[in-house]
């Protein structure tokens, strides 16, 4: 299959490219940028001039719900939201049912999406067993099974000679421990941010110290260990104040926000809105402030989508018992584009918050569209609105906090590997 | 912000919580409670409002005392009523709320008073019944209790009618207590100048001040010169955590005594919402003493329940 992408405008932010030119693609890789290679005869023609081309994207939090949640969604729902947001590849967290511990389930997922072939999956292997916080995992082992680093979801270890061993071993061989800093006792049956908002509502708050307490031990741990770690979903202003300043004294460190956290706040939980319990909670202005100024100036490496789908019942319940969590696969281009247009960010800026960046967390092939580099494309028009509504999301999770919004961007053509896996 | 509890035409449609009211409607309700207050006295203690209508008492948490009067109250509108306690039938086989109401909607209940032990509650059902069905809130976790703040502020009112002139204190587990955040927002919509709550840092939200009172840790700075004292009860289970060290101490410190009432001014009222928990909030001599004005506080609770109940009926 070759494909002929016309006079689109071509944003590659790792290699810095930003023109209007033509893409030419054969088995599967770009095989041309600009002139076209020779004896290249397209079987198909897109017209891309009122699209950006971009890589395809890539997504560091998203629960696929399998195994073992699949009323929630399924690989291939999911998958297939994914394709429709221009996510070409992205990470998953191991808290699925059972817990991916073990090579056979890692493999087994990896198969299972490859075969249905709409994006590239990437497992976070669980950084002890069970997720318990007590036994490591067969990290090596995980790791050959496909997995691309190691996680413990939502679940903190308690036993911080447990983190100190996970971290040295995972340093051992290079193993990037991915963590979500929360303090689990401070954090206990909270639901919402300590604030204004929960005083009000009489809702169970989870201070900020929650997140800064568990901050400053996992930055501690991994200098003494020389580990790489990833913070997932920082939610406030200290985290960032406290990532910056391990940054600047050389802690290998990186760390991502959810477009949700970028957006909304405590406020926006309304009158018990459940579709805003999310994880971490929501948080005050001043911490989304200093959650999109992070982002700018680089303290916070990508944008993730923390897409979670939740089944519809499971929200229909007073606010503290519902799920927490939100679809996000599809929203997370245009809640990037938004982020950029309201913090006067250059495209090409933004778009390398969840294209090469995040791809350089996982270390993985993608990101960038270089030449003889595997086709992952995204084409959105950047200036069509649309409505976030369930009838137009393919995931099977239809609750965001954005439901009814009127957002800019919209996927139009997805390749992965150079076919077409989205179009629309 | 769209407000749940108005219809279109600003009218009260549901009461689930005080904050977001205006004063007219909260004026409204205790204009109308005095109309009922001399009902119970009467030969004949029924007027006929809400002949025909039915109301269902939906108790997801156990309650008597708050669940007896809304009985009453709407046994005086001349309603019928059905009582349900739910936390012992149905959500025990694993029905959701939202299954409950549809099956008592089923059944043509006009108005439905709810109890649930999560914040947020009364929103979720009155979000989901059918356009001409009625919610009161009877408590929902730590959130609200209208009709509570109501009947406190009436209570206030008919011993204090200046309200525009008032000090006012909230004593003990500020935190925990839907009643709390009931009182503070009733009392600061219709105008009293200083509202103050008095307790351990561990038993106070983060951001209370927020919602528009003075903070005080030290009862007897708390209770200087103040016209109103409100005690909240201290349930028993906060002993066990890390909130408290026993009750003694808590007594000690912020249990109301005669010699801490004096520090209030001479013809000051005690309130508690009930029900006490004598020698631990509250020393006995002062909940039965001539300050105290609690079971009066009971006694109008139901004439702002019938209040409520006709002022929603009517906005129909």
């Amino acid at each position: 299959m070759k494909i002929h992408i016309q006079n689109g405008r071509v944003i590659d932010p790792k290699n810095g490219i930003d023109s209007r030119t033509d893409l030419f693609i054969a088995a599967g890789r770009i095989a041309g940028l600009g002139s076209k290679p020779d004896g290249f005869t397209a079987n198909q023609t897109i017209d891309a001039s009122n699209l950006v081309v971009c890589p395809g994207l890539v997504d560091l939090s998203a629960r696929l719900r399998e195994p073992g949640s699949e009323y929630k969604a399924t690989l291939k729902s999911e998958l297939r939201a994914a394709a429709a947001g221009g996510v070409t590849s992205l990470a998953c967290p191991p808290d699925t049912d059972p817990v991916l511990d073990e090579p056979g389930l890692v493999e087994m997922l990896k198969h299972r999406a490859k075969q249905l072939d709409l994006a590239h999956v990437y497992p976070l292997g669980a950084l002890t067993r069970q997720l318990k916080g007590e036994q490591l995992t067969e990290m090596a082992e995980l790791t050959e099974a496909g997995c691309a680093g190691f996680s413990q979801a939502d679940t903190a270890i308690i036993d911080t000679r447990v983190l100190w061993r996970a971290m040295q071993y995972a340093a051992t061989f290079g193993y990037t421990v991915w963590l979500r800093p929360e303090e689990p006792y401070l954090a206990k049956d909270g639901v919402a941010h300590d604030g204004e908002v929960a005083a009000r509502l009489g809702l169970k708050g989870i201070p900020v110290a929650a997140e800064t307490l568990a901050i400053g031990s996992v930055l501690r741990v991994a200098r003494d260990t020389g580990a790489r770690i990833h913070l997932s979903r920082l939610s406030t202003a200290e985290g960032v104040d406290m990532v910056r300043e391990a940054k600047k004294q050389g802690v290998m460190v990186s760390c991502d926000v959810s477009i949700n956290h970028l957006h909304l706040t405590e406020h926006d939980i309304g009158f018990f809105d459940s579709n805003c319990h999310l994880r971490p909670p929501l948080r005050s202005q001043r911490d989304r402030e200093a959650l999109c100024q992070g982002l700018s100036d680089g303290t916070i490496d990508a944008i993730c989508s923390d897409h979670a789908p939740v089944d519809e019942d499971a929200k229909l319940v007073p606010f503290a018992e519902a799920e927490p969590g939100a679809t996000g696969l599809e929203l997370l281009l245009p809640l990037t584009l938004k982020w950029a247009a309201e913090n006067r960010v250059p495209l090409t800026d933004a778009l390398a918050r969840i294209t090469h960046a995040p791809a350089g967390i996982l270390g993985i092939p993608a990101g960038e569209i270089g030449l003889h580099s595997a086709a992952d494309i995204c084409m959105f028009d950047p200036e069509r609105y649309w409505q976030i509504a369930p009838a137009t999301l393919l995931s099977q999770g239809k609750n965001t906090p954005f439901s009814g919004a009127e957002l800019a961007g919209k996927v139009r053509y997805t390749l992965l590997n150079g076919h077409l896996v989205h179009n629309s | 912000m769209f407000n749940p509890q108005l219809d279109t035409n600003g009218k009260l449609k549901h009461l689930l919580s005080i904050e977001g009211l205006p004063k007219s409607i909260l004026s409204q309700i205790l204009d109308t409670a005095d109309s009922f207050a001399g009902v119970g006295e009467r030969e004949v203690k029924k007027v006929p409002l809400l002949r025909g209508k039915t109301v269902c008492n939906i108790f997801f948490e156990n309650s008597t005392r708050t669940r007896t009067t809304f009985e009453i109250a709407a046994k005086r509108l001349s309603a019928d009523v059905i009582n349900l306690n739910v936390g012992t039938s149905s959500q025990s086989k694993g029905e959701t709320i939202l299954d409950t109401v549809e099956n008592l909607t089923a059944m043509h209940a006009d108005m439905f008073v709810v109890r649930h032990a999560e914040s947020g509650a009364a929103h979720l059902i009155a979000r989901h019944v059918q356009p001409h069905v009625h919610v009161i809130n009877a408590g929902d976790g730590r959130h609200a209790h209208p009709t509570q703040g109501l009947l406190d502020v009436y209570t206030i009112r008919r011993y204090k009618p200046d309200m525009h002139n008032l000090k006012v204190a909230l004593v003990g587990d500020v935190l925990h207590s839907r009643v709390a955040r009931s009182e503070i927002q009733a009392l600061t919509t219709l105008g009293v100048p200083e509202v103050r709550v008095i307790a351990p840092k561990t038993l106070l939200p983060g951001f209370v001040e927020r919602l528009g009172v003075q903070v005080y840790h030290d009862m007897r700075e708390g209770l200087k010169d103040v016209d109103v004292v409100m005690m909240l009860r201290l349930q028993n289970e906060r002993m066990s955590g890390a909130l408290l060290p026993s009750a003694q101490e808590y007594f000690k410190c912020f249990g109301l005594t005669q010699e801490k009432l004096a520090l209030a001014k001479p013809d000051a009222i005690v309130m508690h919402p009930g029900p006490m928990n004598r020698g631990v909030e509250i020393d006995s001599s002062v909940a039965d003493g001539h300050q105290s004005v609690i079971l009066p506080q009971v006694t109008y609770g139901i004439a702002v329940r019938m209040a409520v109940m006709s002022i929603l009926a009517g906005n129909s």
